[in-house]
């Protein structure tokens, strides 16, 4: 049976051995003999214009260009761009890159050339770019690789270390907090009880030495349902409460768990949950969260 | 209150996500030199500089004031820095002020920025230090319970938040420096937007802004061009941590209010006042604030927001400009609020003039509520 004509396959391959020469002329010439210089010429037309790259007449009447060669750029600016999401063999880079059209400073027509922007969000019509040239270069147009947009924005690390101890008060607290207790402290002049433990009165700044313990058992004055992700938290949404202990003049802020972040209210009764025992450190993070004793709710 | 003082210049930028652009340097610059051109004035006529911005976190800038001093004209000047959080801009003012009328100055820049692109403010407000799990993500996580405590006291239906979000962006339409411009902009565009921190709702939140805002303050016997008097000056704060806080409608708000609206000769803010420039970051806060300031008896505020009171035409327009809703560069936004009562005042506010106006509050807040900054301005001499 005969084969498919479809199945014939083979490659050819056609390329003048060595490569085919460009005789450049006089003004090509000089804008490569330029180039090989780090430097970017156009020639200007008889009305003035300058041409870039530059052309031996002028393309708009057929005239010949004046013999005057104008240095232009190295800046330019993007005036329209196609995305390359996947780069050939080919092309100048070997990462997505835009074709361009560059209007070098002090020049009257554009030039095609490749800009290295990383991403394509960085480009934009009106973007500046500048030429990133390469070591070795040769009088060819890729004696630029390709042009890069101008320095805008600079990363400024800033990084702050500190080392960090919760001071005589909150280590009381956390004491408390690792063997599963609450510990304020009631002040001896105004009589209010704060929690966490403290050591003066933020009301009328008396001394306070009176600790208080606290049951682990209050009630949610308001809250948040936040929608937004927090590595604290175990999922979205996640409610964060005012929480007046039982016994506190002061809420705390801390978590509530256990219950659907919509059937939380305001007074509900809720009880702490603690991790257990083997997994408690100096920290509030033994507080898994607050969930609802199931009691009636509070008129608040 | 010392002796008069005046608002004889007025500079903004436009309010935008990023200004890309311009450094910071150059931003506070582009503020400072329109505020010294509406006054007729050059650096050389300044006597001292006072600048405010929110915490350093927001851009890792450590003591902007070092690094501002000569792009502001302070070099051989006095230069200071304010900063109480989220009211700084109005503490700015402020101390500017506080500079004329202590007779130590007779010209006084002030200045407040911020260039909230260079990092992330829910990153800076919520920094988690060890040994404590507040579990507050960033301004909308910390207020969101207090504006539900309001919602359960005064028994507010749940679109008065809408209302304010919508009133203040169509605002912002009239104001050619104002951030976010929603043309269209109405109810159901903002209750079609998630809830972020419940009972907040995308819409009836602030943006992210960079942007600045200056002014050039005078003694009477310098003023130059058109001036808005100040008719009262005030500050307060209170302790966030003390038992029976009222975290709803904090006193050190209503002990702020009080003192400005005194030294005023305020009796009546709502009849009294013709515009409000009022701190309001999240939408709910109009209402809450309405009632700290005494617009409205409490629980009423809602009604005031509701009954369009407030709006550009209503009796007592509040946040004519647009607001902190619609521009948000924080340490600017309180500055911002105090520069707009007295564009109105001096009759120059553009298409969102009220008027007619004679008499402004600008209001600022910040931190957890527990920072106030007030100032009352007016056409006339006081």
């Amino acid at each position: 049976m005969p084969s498919e004509p479809s199945d014939l396959v083979a490659d050819h391959v056609l390329e003048f051995p060595g490569g085919y020469t460009r005789t450049t002329g006089p003004v090509i010439g000089r804008f490569l003999t330029e180039l090989r210089e780090r430097r970017l010429v156009g020639v200007r037309t008889a009305q003035g214009r300058v041409l870039v790259p530059p052309l031996e007449y002028d393309p708009g009447t057929g005239e010949p260009v004046t013999g005057e060669y104008a240095e232009v750029g190295p800046a330019g600016t993007v005036r329209t761009w196609a995305w390359v999401a996947e780069p050939r063999p080919g092309h100048p880079l070997d990462r997505p890159f835009a074709w361009a059209l560059i209007r070098l400073d002090g020049a009257d027509t554009d030039l095609v050339h490749a800009v290295d922007a990383g991403e394509v969000k960085a480009m934009r019509p009106g973007l500046r770019v500048r030429p990133r040239w390469r070591d070795a270069r040769t009088g060819h147009i890729t004696d630029i690789e390709a042009f890069v947009p101008e320095v805008t924005m600079m990363a400024a690390p800033v990084r702050l270390h500190y080392r960090l101890r919760p001071g005589q008060a909150l280590t009381r607290f956390l004491e408390g907090v690792r063997d599963g207790r609450f510990i304020g402290c009631r002040c001896g002049a105004c009589g209010k009880v704060y929690v966490p433990y403290r050591t003066s009165c933020p009301e009328c700044g008396t001394p306070v030495s009176e600790e208080v313990e606290l049951p682990g058992t209050g009630t949610v004055t308001t809250f948040a349902i936040n929608n937004l992700p927090d590595p604290r938290a175990p999922e979205v949404p996640f409610v964060s409460a005012y929480i007046l202990l039982d016994g506190a003049d002061t809420p705390m802020i801390a978590l509530v768990g256990g219950v659907p972040a919509h059937e939380v209210r305001q007074g509900m009764r809720v009880r702490a949950v603690w991790v257990p025992e083997e997994e408690r450190t100096l920290s509030m993070t033994n507080i898994k969260w607050f969930a609802p004793t199931g009691e009636p709710d509070v008129e608040l | 209150m010392g002796n008069r003082c005046a608002v004889v210049g007025v500079g903004q930028t436009k309010y935008q996500t990023k200004r890309q652009d311009v450094s910071i340097a150059g931003l506070v610059r582009e503020a400072a030199l329109r505020a010294l051109e509406d006054a007729g004035l050059t650096f050389g006529d300044i006597d001292a500089v006072v600048i405010g911005k929110a915490p350093d976190l927001f851009e890792g800038v450590m003591m902007p004031e070092a690094y501002l001093a000569d792009a502001l004209g302070a070099a051989g000047k006095p230069m200071m820095r304010v900063h109480t959080a989220g009211s700084v801009g109005g503490s700015t003012a402020l101390v500017g002020a506080s500079l004329i009328q202590a007779g130590v100055h007779d010209r006084v820049l002030v200045v407040a920025f911020e260039k909230q692109s260079e990092s992330n403010a829910t990153w800076a407000l919520s920094t988690h230090p060890p040994f404590n799990a507040s579990l507050v993500v960033g301004a909308g996580g910390y207020f969101a319970p207090h504006i539900r405590e309001y919602i359960r006291r005064t028994g507010a239906p749940g679109h008065i938040g809408t209302l304010v979000a919508v009133k203040d962006r169509l605002n912002a339409l009239k104001n050619p420096y104002a951030h976010l411009k929603i043309p269209g902009i109405d109810r159901a565009m903002v209750e079609s937007t998630p809830m972020l921190w419940e009972p907040i709702r995308y819409l009836e939140t602030c943006p992210s802004s960079d942007g600045a805002c200056a002014m050039v303050l005078s003694s009477e016997a310098k003023v130059s061009g058109t001036p808005a008097w100040v008719h009262g000056a005030a500050m307060r704060s209170e302790a966030m941590s003390r038992a029976g806080r009222d975290t709803v409608s904090p006193q050190a708000g209503k002990d702020c209010a009080a003192d400005v609206y005194r030294q005023a000769g305020i009796a009546d803010p709502r009849r009294d006042l013709d515009v409000a420039e009022v701190y309001v970051p999240f939408s709910w806060y109009e209402p809450m604030w309405l009632e700290n300031l005494g617009f409205a008896a409490e629980g009423e505020g809602w009604k005031l927001t509701e009954s369009g009171a407030t709006a550009l035409d209503g009796d007592i327009p509040w946040n004519a400009s647009g607001g902190v809703l619609s521009s948000n560069p924080i340490g600017a936004s309180g500055l911002i609020r105090f520069a707009e009562a007295a564009l109105q005042v001096r009759g120059m506010a553009g298409e969102h003039q009220v008027d007619g106006a004679r008499r402004a509050l600008g209001h600022a807040y910040g931190g957890g509520a527990q920072f106030f900054a007030m100032w009352i301005v007016g056409s006339d001499k006081p």
